[in-house]
This record gives C-alpha cells, sequence and structure tokens, in this order.
C-alpha cells in the first residue's frame, strides 16, 4: 500500500512531512487512524498525543499536540497544531 | 571656509557615525536571516488556515446564526484598521510606507462616510496616525518588551480584536502590515480580517469542488466556529512575521544607503581638508621664501 503523506504544522514551522505508514489523530470527537487513500475527511484536534506509525506493526512515535486541525485530502493528510512538542 | 581643524573634526565625526551604521547594518542583516526564515516558516501554516477557512466558508449558509466572526454584523458602518509597524526607526521608509496604506485605505472609508479607528501595534505608527485622525486610535499593544514576535503575541492581539468586534459596534477590521518580498521590497498590505473575506471568484474552481465530499467531524459549523478566532490569530502571528523581516530588510538596505553617504561624505571633506592643507603650506612657505629675499 502507498505511503500515507504527512504533514505536521505548526504556526511556528514545518515539524514534520514524511511518508508513513498510519497516523492516529487525536480528533474532538474520539481518534481515528488515517491510513493512504483515506476519504476526505477533516477534523478539529483536541489536546493529546498523535502517533505516528512509520510502517505497519512499528512502535508508534508520539507526538504532543495542542489545538488546531486535521485534514485529509488526496494529497494526504495535513495537521495544523497551535503547538507541537516534538 | 571652514577651519582645518574644524573641518579635520567634521570627518572624524562622520567617520564614528560611519561605524555606527555599519555596525546597525550588520546586526540588521543578521536578525534579517533569523526573521526571514520565521516568516517563511510561518507561510504554509496561514495559507493552508486560510484555505480551509475560505473554502469551509463559502459552503456554509449564512444565516442570522451563523458566527459574528463569518457573516459580519450585517453592517459596514464602523472600520477598525489595525496598524502593524515596528518599534525602533532608522529604516528608511518601512513605517511610513505600512503607515501610508492605512491611511490611504482610512480616507477612502471616511469618504464613504464610515467611521474608522485604528489599533496599534508597534511604537512607530502611533504619532503619524494620531496626526491626522487625533481621536481614532482607540487602543496600542505594547510591543516594547517583546525582541521577535511570538504566537503568543498574535492570539492576545486576535482575542483582544475579536473582544472589541463582538461588544464595541466594530464592523469590519482591516489589517494593515508590509508584506516581505525581498530585503528590498517591502508591500504594504491591508487586508479584512473580520469578518472573512471569501473569494467569490474560485468557486468554480477545482480547489471546491474536490472538497465538496468532505466528511466534517464535528459539523462544518463547529469546525468554523473554533477555526475562526483561530485564523484570525494566525493572519496576524504571519503579518507580524512578516513585518519584521521586512523591517529587518529595510533597515538593512537603509543603513547600507547610510554607510555609502558616510563614504562619499568621507571622501569629499577629506579632498577639501588636503587641498586647504596644501593651500596653507604653499602660503606659509611664499611667507618665508620672500622673508628671505628681503634679506
Amino acid at each position: 500500500m502507498a505511503d500515507l503523506k504527512f504533514e505536521l504544522v505548526t504556526p511556528d514551522r514545518l515539524v514534520m512531512s514524511d511518508d508513513v505508514y498510519m497516523v492516529v489523530v487525536p480528533g474532538t470527537e474520539g481518534d481515528s487512524g488515517i491510513l493512504a487513500g483515506h476519504a476526505p475527511y477533516m477534523t478539529t484536534l483536541r489536546d493529546g498525543d498523535l502517533s505516528v506509525y512509520r510502517s505497519q506493526g512499528a512502535q508508534p512515535e508520539k507526538i504532543a499536540v495542542t489545538g488546531g486541525f486535521a485534514e485529509v485530502s488526496e494529497r494526504g493528510l495535513t495537521v495544523l497544531a497551535e503547538s507541537a512538542g516534538a | 571656509m571652514a577651519s582645518l581643524k574644524a573641518l579635520k573634526l567634521r570627518i572624524g565625526s562622520v567617520k564614528s557615525t560611519q561605524k555606527i551604521t555599519k555596525a546597525m547594518k550588520m546586526v540588521a542583516a543578521a536578525k534579517l536571516r533569523r526573521a526571514q526564515q520565521n516568516a517563511e516558516a510561518g507561510r504554509p501554516y496561514s495559507t493552508r488556515m486560510n484555505g480551509v477557512v475560505s473554502s469551509l466558508a463559502s459552503k456554509v449558509a449564512r444565516s442570522p446564526q451563523s458566527p459574528k466572526l463569518l457573516a459580519g454584523t450585517g453592517k459596514e458602518d464602523t472600520h477598525l484598521i489595525v496598524v502593524a509597524t515596528s518599534d525602533r526607526g532608522l529604516a528608511g521608509a518601512f513605517n511610513s510606507n505600512v503607515v501610508r496604506a492605512a491611511r490611504r485605505k482610512a480616507d477612502e472609508l471616511a469618504a464613504q462616510g464610515k467611521t474608522v479607528f485604528f489599533y496599534i501595534v508597534g511604537r512607530k505608527g502611533r504619532p503619524v496616525i494620531q496626526r491626522f485622525y487625533p481621536k481614532g486610535i482607540i487602543a496600542q499593544y505594547d510591543t516594547s518588551g517583546m525582541k521577535a514576535p511570538t504566537y503568543a503575541d498574535a492570539q492576545a492581539i486576535a482575542k483582544d480584536l475579536i473582544d472589541r468586534y463582538t461588544t464595541d459596534g466594530i464592523d469590519v477590521v482591516h489589517l494593515a502590515y508590509a508584506n516581505f518580498r525581498s530585503t528590498l521590497v517591502q508591500e504594504p498590505t491591508v487586508d479584512q480580517i473580520i469578518p472573512v473575506a471569501v473569494p467569490a471568484a474560485n468557486d468554480a474552481g477545482t480547489g471546491t469542488a474536490s472538497l465538496a465530499a468532505v466528511e466534517y467531524e464535528p459539523d462544518e459549523e463547529e469546525i468554523l466556529a473554533d477555526l475562526l478566532p483561530r485564523n484570525i490569530a494566525i493572519q496576524i502571528y504571519r503579518a507580524l512575521l512578516e513585518n519584521q523581516a521586512g523591517f529587518y530588510g529595510s533597515q538593512m538596505t537603509a543603513m547600507d544607503n547610510a554607510t555609502r553617504n558616510a563614504g562619499d561624505m568621507i571622501n569629499r571633506l577629506s579632498i577639501q581638508y588636503n587641498r586647504q592643507r596644501q593651500a596653507a603650506i604653499t602660503t606659509e612657505l611664499v611667507e618665508i621664501i620672500s622673508g628671505a629675499e628681503a634679506l
């Protein structure tokens, strides 16, 4: 399966821009795992951890984010967060 | 004609001025690189945010219940112009360009019979605005303590603006700042930030068409309500960053010119000084020779 293009952007900088397997996004109405080929989708974020799975079955990389939203389009997943701790 | 001593002093003083302008130029150049990086790092976020907000805004039906930040107050009588300038001068026409752009907008609005108020960010905008619109300034955000604009500053300004918007009967908010194009070019810009300016032209574009099938969670209205205040903070933050970069760019150019002018002046003064010195020596020689001949 093709990799998911994932970008994490804060007002200060582009925190991460990478091809990954799956990202679990802490949405306000529940977490959602985003894989490549996900239907267009948009959700606001609650404060919590993003889990980035670089490959299938790999240990997730946790990134704490506060506020913002996630957008899935044909270009991939873009998370716009107010702040993100690496 | 100035005396030799006076000329020498003058050369000395121009030289020390040149040293200062040269140092300032170098400091500005170093800071510019930083500020430019910051401004460029902030761009993807704000452009994306803007894109999302305007595409959402064009989809959500406007009803009296829809958020004020989106739909406006229904009037366009009272305008607030946020004028973002720097705290310090010595940057060529940077600040006056921003202020002029803001003033032009204000004059235009005033000519249409609207009431215009100003919200000042940065120290340098105040005096000029005060001269032309003595009663127009309703508030000032103090930036004197900060070295580089932070997102927290932008949030504070945005919150203040939104409070004023909701309670003080402001109908439209504009933001005047200088868009950083390059070191030499800063473009004074006036953008409308409240209510959200919806681009009407791209409705038929492919961008909106592909967004049509987007699934929203929670629904559009709630996302918008969350995004709108955030978008304002982002736009302000971007303006502050652009301003900062533009300021240093402008200062660098201005100080470069000043250094060059000082160099020219030193050359001119040195020539004048040397001519006078030679003239003095010649007169002295003539005196000695004619004295010796007389014996």
